[in-house]
């Protein structure tokens, strides 16, 4: 029978049929676990005397609460400490490997599975932590899970889950010189909304979606939970497999024959029905940016604040009003007309070197703006060593941004990283809640070009706003490395 | 678990779609280590005002949470269940929710109802113009009752029976573990495994400092 690729990795991962209405029990291959979402899970076990089934399918680190700068000193907020500290004591205790603050392999968790090798194509990926869709990127199915269910993978290693509906989003053509992933994926949210995704397995696809390398295309099935969706996924092929060659945890020699193998069975079989079909044309995007308090309120850069009495819907009309007031807002106002006081780079959407590397093309030699901060946060300790194997650090703190260490920072501000009321944000993260990066802060998610370019000019901005020198190739301003590698400095991510 | 079977508790209306779980609860209340004794973290950012719905009298004892659609989007917190909870509320009434949500409710004892969007607007109107009514929640018949409205409400038959009986889904997994066992001995052996952990060679992280601390950058790099 016809299948999709989610429908052939759940199939493969069956424990157990349900009956009755039951849900099906579902094998899970690779368990992330961090500080926030897992001390509850641990003393459960503890209670009921239960052990970790599968050590060596866990991993743990330390990234939500962890301070980006003096992380060579004790963490200065409590509460955090403790967090911190409980984690490792719950690995300790049960035997699960840990990165922590100060490790290599620390960083944000969606980061550390796939710079691992552990993120491989056709597995079940699960973590306490939404974001986990980012695994989809390698045709995995993968999906974030709250506390109580972190504790049953911890006892159990599977977990009864659901059926789902897939949908088919398919981005046929190439993506316009300044535009990302990033606009991509803000585009699709745009379009099938918050709830769009609501009970569906995204699968993402067309030849956009092809010409993407990995790292492009975790942003976008890292933000498949702004849709609302289970998970999003991609079908694995030669760039899944080239990114996966080598990694400390890829199969080697034989095992990496018969992986590869597998791996290339994993696509929507040609006749496979999906329940719900979406289309773009990646030639019609342009830069995107949101300017209400959902993903979903995003429009292009070249657009204005929406009028809410030119909203049909009641329950958009009203929420797109407490959206302009919170972020202080007129409606009408042209978005490249909004100036910013902060610009974060970072997360687990937009902090890998990729992004560093096309961030520091833009910045390369120019100043920042002098009314606005701007951080830059590599999603792992790996990324920022293979940053400053790049030299791309000394870009950063030249253009006058603060180059710092590895963590979620303040994509939701847990750490010290976060805004002050009523402060403004250019962010290349994944969500723009009421308070999400601080207390009474307003955020406007962007790609990482738009950051760069709105921390040159202040407002949000994007390449065309620069004044780029005649003849620039604005597709130049890629994840590439600015100059050939030297070898004895590489540090892979 | 306890029990579920029906529960009666004053109504509360929440005229706002799309609140999310950084709404439901601030990221900053997540560094707790236990499980309970987040009531105070419920809706942080809103509890501030004196017009919110639960600085109202009338609505502050609620336990039934009447909201808008796309409910608890966002964040996979369990966190902001135990918060709701821990407030008191027993059921939370939406045209849609988010499903790690749902899912984080059912394990939880929480009922997510869904009703459809108009009786939504219809047990608003009620309990806006009669603060403090009561409402009555029938999970073994899946209707809503308020003052002499009767809606039904969607829950799906798994949670449903759980929350019945009050199982525990661990407990329910481990009656299969046979059949775990039996599936990890047809894993593939080249599927990856966290342990023994392999590494790419140590390297030290230079500790980043605040603005205005010198920073060490040693002699240009390769850029």
């Amino acid at each position: 029978m016809a299948g999709t690729l989610a429908e052939k990795v759940w199939d493969a991962h069956v424990v157990r049929r349900g009956t009755d209405g039951a849900p099906d029990l579902l094998y899970i291959d690779l368990h992330l676990v961090h500080e926030v979402t897992s001390p509850q899970a641990f003393e459960g076990l503890r209670l009921a005397g239960r052990q970790v089934r599968r050590p060596d399918l866990t991993i743990a680190t330390e990234d939500h609460n962890t301070p980006t700068l003096d992380i060579d000193r004790p963490i200065a907020d409590t509460t955090s400490r403790t967090q911190i500290d409980t984690l490792r004591r719950n690995a300790a205790e049960f035997g699960v490997r840990i990165h922590s603050l100060g490790d290599a392999d620390q960083g944000i968790v969606h980061q550390v599975g796939p710079q691992l090798g552990l993120t491989q194509p056709g597995l079940t990926v699960v973590c306490g932590d939404s974001h986990t869709s980012t695994h989809g990127a390698f045709g995995a199915l993968a999906f974030g899970i709250g506390t109580s269910e972190v504790e049953h993978v911890l006892a159990t290693q599977t977990l009864p889950l659901a059926p789902f509906k897939t949908m088919a989003i398919t981005v046929n053509g190439q993506l316009p010189p300044g535009a990302t992933s990033k606009d991509i994926i803000l585009a699709i949210i745009a379009k099938i909304g918050t709830g769009g995704g609501q009970g569906y397995v995204l699968e993402y696809r067309g030849e956009a979606i092809r010409s993407l390398s990995m790292e492009a295309r975790m942003t976008i099935c890292n933000m498949s939970i702004e849709a609302g969706a289970r998970a999003g996924m991609i079908a694995p092929d030669e760039t899944t497999f080239a990114y996966l060659k080598g990694r400390p945890h890829a199969p080697e020699g034989a095992d990496w024959d018969a992986a590869v193998e597998y791996w290339r069975t994993l696509r929507s079989d040609d006749d496979a029905e999906f329940d719900a079909e979406v289309v773009l044309e990646a030639a019609d995007l342009e830069p995107f940016v949101t300017w209400g308090t959902n993903p979903g309120q995003g429009l292009p850069l070249s657009g204005s604040v929406p009028r809410p009495e030119e909203i049909a819907d009641e329950n958009e009309r009203v929420a797109a009003e407490r959206a302009i007031e919170y972020m202080g807002l007129v409606p009408g106002q042209p978005l490249r007309s909004i100036p910013v006081d902060t610009v974060f780079i970072g997360s687990c959407t937009n902090g890998r070197i990729e992004d560093l590397r096309s961030v520091a093309k833009v910045l390369r030699g120019r100043k920042k703006h002098d009314d606005v901060r701007v951080l830059v946060v590599p999603a792992s300790a790996r990324v920022r060593l293979q940053a400053e194997a790049e030299g791309l650090d000394r870009i950063f703190l030249d253009f006058g941004a603060e180059w710092r260490n590895a963590g979620c920072s303040m994509c939701l501000g847990m750490n010290p990283d976060q805004l002050t009321p009523g402060e403004r944000a250019a962010s290349t993260s994944n969500r723009n809640f009421e308070g999400r990066q601080g207390k009474g802060g307003r955020t406007h998610l962007v790609s990482p070009l738009v950051a760069a370019a709105t921390a040159i000019r202040g407002t949000l901005s994007s390449l065309a706003d620069l004044d780029l020198p005649e003849g620039t190739d604005v597709s130049s301003f890629d994840g590439s490395p600015l100059a050939p590698l030297d070898p004895r400095v590489l540090v892979q991510v | 678990m306890e029990k579920f079977t029906q529960h009666t508790g004053v109504g509360v209306p929440l005229r706002r779609s799309n609140v999310d779980t950084d709404q439901i609860i601030p990221a900053v209340y997540l560094k707790r280590v236990t499980r309970t004794g987040f009531e105070d973290a419920l809706f942080a950012a809103w509890r501030g005002d004196p017009a919110f719905v639960l600085n109202q009298d009338a609505y502050r004892s609620g336990s039934v949470l009447v909201a808008g659609p796309d409910f608890g989007t966002g964040s996979s917190r369990e966190h902001a269940v135990w918060a709701l909870k821990d407030y008191g509320f027993r059921v939370v009434i939406s045209a849609r929710f988010a499903d790690i949500f749902r899912g984080n409710s059912g394990k939880q004892g929480l009922l997510a109802a869904q009703v459809a969007q108009e009786d939504i607007e219809l047990l608003w109107k009620i309990l806006e113009t009669k603060p403090g009514t009561e409402v009555t929640v029938d999970l073994e018949a899946r209707t809503v009752t308020c003052d002499d409205v009767v809606v039904r409400f969607h829950v799906d038959d798994y949670t449903r029976w759980r929350l019945m009986e009050g199982l525990d889904d661990i407990g329910l997994t481990l009656e299969h573990e046979a059949e775990i066992a039996q599936f990890e001995e047809r894993r593939e052996p080249w599927r990856p495994r966290t342990l023994p952990a392999k590494h790419l060679p140590k390297v030290d992280i230079a500790a980043a400092r605040p603005v205005g601390v010198p920073v060490e950058l040693g002699p240009t790099r390769s850029a």
